[in-house]
């Protein structure tokens, strides 16, 4: 019934017409009155028109100025040094990367390991199972936790975390390294991946829960054999989107992963004490050392900054793809 | 006049404060097609709702009064065994964005269904049932969104016949179809009327008349609260009703 | 028609029933298990919230948000001046990104419709104007800082400035400005365009007058959003902002925002009660932005709601 009301009330309404309505086309003699407003209708059109177009000058700016300025550690260090050696010696012309790309990558794929299960189940909470009144709580919570300064999620982990994690007895075990990072990180994403997440699954169209529940499942059955399908890449495109955003972040890492060039390793035999080994990441080796590097060694740091970029364009270029596919998967959307 | 499937004593219907259903008393015979007709917003779809309670995923709606299924207080079966039982077709196809078997095999699987075999003669005989067999047979593999309009609900029926209710309830299971689409619908439905009992929503006249063996008319005033008017054999509404607005709404003269 | 071997299925039968309560029991299992990482989320927000506000809170008093940091290691003073840059920030970002970021939404939004007719060339420009606001949204703040670094302090040798810092934070925040702009646009009915043109007025005059008051609420909401996403921005400014704590005198002054300042308390003094404090101030700042914007959009809910 809802459509048919809609419908009436857009044909009736006094203003329709059919498509771009041009008024004053038809009165040559009124036109050449008008002709100021048309000017400055003009005019204001091609002002609008810069200011869309200032995107595209940023992103090339950016991409421009961050990979010219890293031309001559490219040309000076070579390609394979820089990405493949594991050795950052700015004193002793020393530029390999490698150490902070596994730190990176390392912390990454902690945070997503404890934060994507928390963050989907989230999602799935809000999504289909809260009722009204938790997801006014919840909502905004997950918000505002979004909203929260890194430096502050920094600081709590510096006071809180790092303490707690060197009380465990490993040798060498300072509190700061990649799991005090993998667990700021995780607290990060959270909110990413849950509010895109649930997205998702809000996009999902009614038909198919009520299809499901009509041919007997229970309403657990139909989220995970239907609906968790049907918004599955709209999922992963939440949890990609987090994976930039772990890789781009900056300076809770400085603050709680120690910051030392070190090529993460286990401190003892068991495999696990790797986690509490010290790292620098890709983000934090340019923040710390931006400011007094001149030469090759700035040059270096902008190469980093190439590396990171690169990755991150291909991460999310990969959550949009995503995206769009989940997208026109769903156009036999229903009410 | 076969044994009463279904019925509901004084039943009401609220959506919040608002009164939906009022009173609705009916016996709806077994393994016949029951049609219920009327015009927008006499609360038809939400009676038909009331038998695989999918009324119950409304927030807010309350109802009163007594429902059975078999004899059976329908509040007081589990709402997801209830609906192994009665199975429903929706007014928009809504398969599911799976394969054709997958779709057709959903039912039986959630219900712990496992051995490939037995899927596969389930998945066979509802598809043939819901006479579509024929035209998917070498493509089960293919997605069920990939179908025609009038296919999508016929793999809608076969996946409802597959859980092998008793009961079909169908929301104007051809209201979007083109009429070609809506005659194979209309067949199906007679066919299917010798094992099932089918109460069918519909909007028009004609489908009611041809499809039907029992017809209920409900109406409106302006309270927008629903009420049962006429029940009767669709012969006799269609040739003799007894009330004079159900007599005006057949002949076309509201609605 | 189906064969009589096959299970039935009726909603009184033995092993219906105990499938059912299998099923059920699993949901059951599952849903603890759903509303237990909801809890979790709800309790990390809390601990951390809880604990930087009940730890901050010993140190906020008035003397300490009026009181200028005096530096050193053991991070004598208030925050004064942190707050001062802060403000200063905010404003210049917003004077710079608030009219390009509205002006390239009206544009793609109200505009880029009609051109997209008549010229290939400009139906390219606003398909790749359209990925660059995502390509924007997507880059990390580092990598701003870097750009703002490498132009605005080296290259335009503005220095570590609050001009350098307002022009890079000024990039960062354009996309969140131009997609909430655009939302806000995309809610005002077509019927309210074709009304004002019908009368005879141009197309400006038609979005001057009749759109962008209807959507002004919305666009409201995106550049208080970039107020939130500017006080907590540090990366950026840890590299374009310099780091001095005196109150920058003209745009070229360096200085350093409450979230510089709460990281160089946590790094490079011991003054962590100080650093709470000011994570403290930072987290009310963030509380009270959230509500502003959630007044906000219950009321646009409201509003069209109503009719």
């Amino acid at each position: 019934m809802r459509p048919e009301i809609s419908e009436y009330n857009y044909q009736a309404s006094p203003f329709f017409m059919d498509g771009d309505a041009k008024p004053m086309k038809k009165h040559g003699g009124v036109e050449h009155q008008m002709s100021g407003r048309i000017i400055a209708d003009k005019t204001v059109k091609y002002i609008l028109f810069i200011s869309a177009i200032l995107s595209i000058v940023i992103v090339l700016a950016i991409a421009f100025f961050i990979f010219q300025e890293s031309l001559q550690a490219w040309a000076e260090i070579g390609l394979s040094d820089i990405l493949f050696k594991a050795v950052w010696r700015p004193g002793q012309d020393q530029y390999g990367i490698l150490a902070m790309i596994v730190g990176s990558v390392a912390v990454t794929f902690g945070a997503i390991l404890l934060g994507v299960p928390l963050a989907i189940g989230s999602a799935i909470f809000l999504g289909e199972i809260a009722p009204k009144s938790v997801q006014s709580v919840l909502r905004p919570a997950v918000q505002l936790l979004a909203g929260i300064p890194s430096v502050v999620y920094g600081l709590f982990g510096m006071v809180v975390l790092v303490p707690l994690i060197r009380q465990v007895n490993v040798p060498g075990n300072s509190g700061y390294g990649l799991l005090a990072a993998s667990i700021v990180l995780a607290v990060m994403i959270l909110p990413t991946i849950t509010s895109v997440a649930e997205d998702a699954i809000r996009a999902v169209p009614d038909g198919y829960r009520s299809g499901s529940l009509a041919l007997g499942a229970t309403k657990w059955q139909t989220i995970t054999r239907v609906v968790l399908p049907a918004g599955k890449s709209g999922i992963m495109a939440a949890i990609i989107l987090g994976v930039g955003r772990a890789l781009g972040e900056t300076m809770a890492m400085i603050m709680v992963i120690g910051n030392s060039v070190v090529f993460p390793k286990p401190l003892a035999a068991n495999p696990l004490t790797f986690f509490f080994s010290q790292a620098r990441t890709l983000t934090g080796n340019i923040a710390v050392e931006i400011s007094y590097a001149t030469g090759v060694h700035e040059s270096a740091l902008f190469a980093t900054g190439v590396v990171l970029f690169a990755l991150i364009i291909i991460v999310n270029a990969s959550a949009r793809w995503l995206i769009n596919r989940q997208s026109s998967i769903q156009t036999t959307r229903q009410g | 006049m076969n044994a009463t499937k279904l019925e509901t004593n004084e039943y009401n219907l609220y959506y919040g404060n608002f009164h939906a259903l009022r009173d609705i008393s009916i016996y709806i015979p077994e393994k016949k097609v029951t049609a219920l007709i009327g015009p927008s917003g006499c609360g038809k779809s939400t009676f038909l709702r009331t038998f695989n309670r999918m009324n119950d995923l409304i927030p807010g709606v309350r109802t009163t009064g007594l429902v059975n299924i078999d004899g059976i207080d329908l509040f007081k079966i589990d709402p997801v065994a209830l609906r192994q039982n009665v199975g429903m077709v929706f007014q928009k196809p809504n398969p599911f964005p799976k394969s054709i078997f997958d779709n057709v095999a959903y039912g039986p699987r959630v219900t712990g269904l496992r051995d490939h075999k037995k899927l596969e003669e389930i998945v066979e005989s509802s598809l043939r049932s819901a006479a579509l067999w024929d035209e998917v047979k070498d493509n089960l593999g293919k997605s069920g969104l990939a179908l025609s309009g009038g296919q999508q609900q016929r793999l809608c029926i076969a996946r409802a016949l597959a859980v092998q209710p008793s009961v079909i309830l169908m929301d104007e299971p051809a209201a979007s179809l083109d009429p070609i689409a809506t005659l194979k619908i209309e067949d199906l439905i007679h066919d299917l009327s010798e094992d099932y009992t089918i109460v069918i929503v519909t909007h028009n006249m004609q489908q009611a008349g041809r499809v039907s063996d029992y017809t209920a008319f409900f109406y409106t005033d302006e309270t927008r609260t629903g009420r049962l008017v006429e029940f009767d054999e669709t012969k006799t509404i269609f040739t003799n009703p007894h009330d004079k607005r159900t007599e005006d709404y057949i002949t076309g003269r509201f609605g | 028609m189906i064969s009589e071997n096959l299970h039935t299925v009726q909603h009184n039968d033995p092993a219906t029933l105990r499938n059912l309560k299998l099923r059920t029991t699993y949901q059951n299992v599952w849903f603890s298990i759903m509303w237990l990482a909801g809890v979790i989320t709800l309790l990390v927000l809390l601990l951390v919230l809880g604990y930087v506000i009940i730890q901050g809170g010993k140190t906020l008093n008035w003397e300490f948000l009026t009181t200028p940091p005096r530096g050193g290691l053991s991070g004598e003073g208030g925050i004064s001046t942190t707050l001062g840059t802060s403000l200063y920030l905010v404003s210049l970002t917003l004077l710079v990104a608030t009219p390009l970021g509205v002006g390239a939404a009206i544009y793609l939004i109200e505009y880029a419709g009609e051109q997209s007719l008549t010229s290939p060339v400009l139906r390219a420009l606003i398909s790749i104007a359209n990925f660059s606001v995502e390509t924007l949204a997507g880059i990390p703040s580092i990598i701003y800082g870097l750009f703002g670094y490498a132009l605005f302090v080296s290259t335009l040798q503005f220095g570590w400035s609050l001009l350098s810092a307002s022009l890079a934070a000024a990039c960062l925040v354009l996309p969140t400005i131009i997609r909430t702009t655009e939302e806000a646009l995309l809610t005002v009915p077509d019927d309210y365009r074709r009304g004002s043109l019908a009368l005879g007025a141009t197309k400006w005059q038609t979005l001057y007058k009749v759109v962008l008051p209807a959507s002004l609420p919305g666009i409201i909401t995106g550049i208080i959003l970039s107020v939130g996403r500017i006080i907590s921005e540090t990366a950026v400014f840890f590299v374009t902002l310099g780091g001095s704590h005196r109150l920058p005198s003209s745009i070229m002054d360096g200085g350093r925002t409450l979230a510089l300042h709460l990281y160089y308390l946590a790094m490079d003094t011991n003054a962590f009660d100080k650093a709470m404090g000011t994570g403290a101030v930072l987290i009310i700042l963030i509380v009270l932005i959230n509500l502003v914007i959630d007044i906000i959009s219950r009321k646009l809910t409201a509003k069209v709601r109503g009719g």
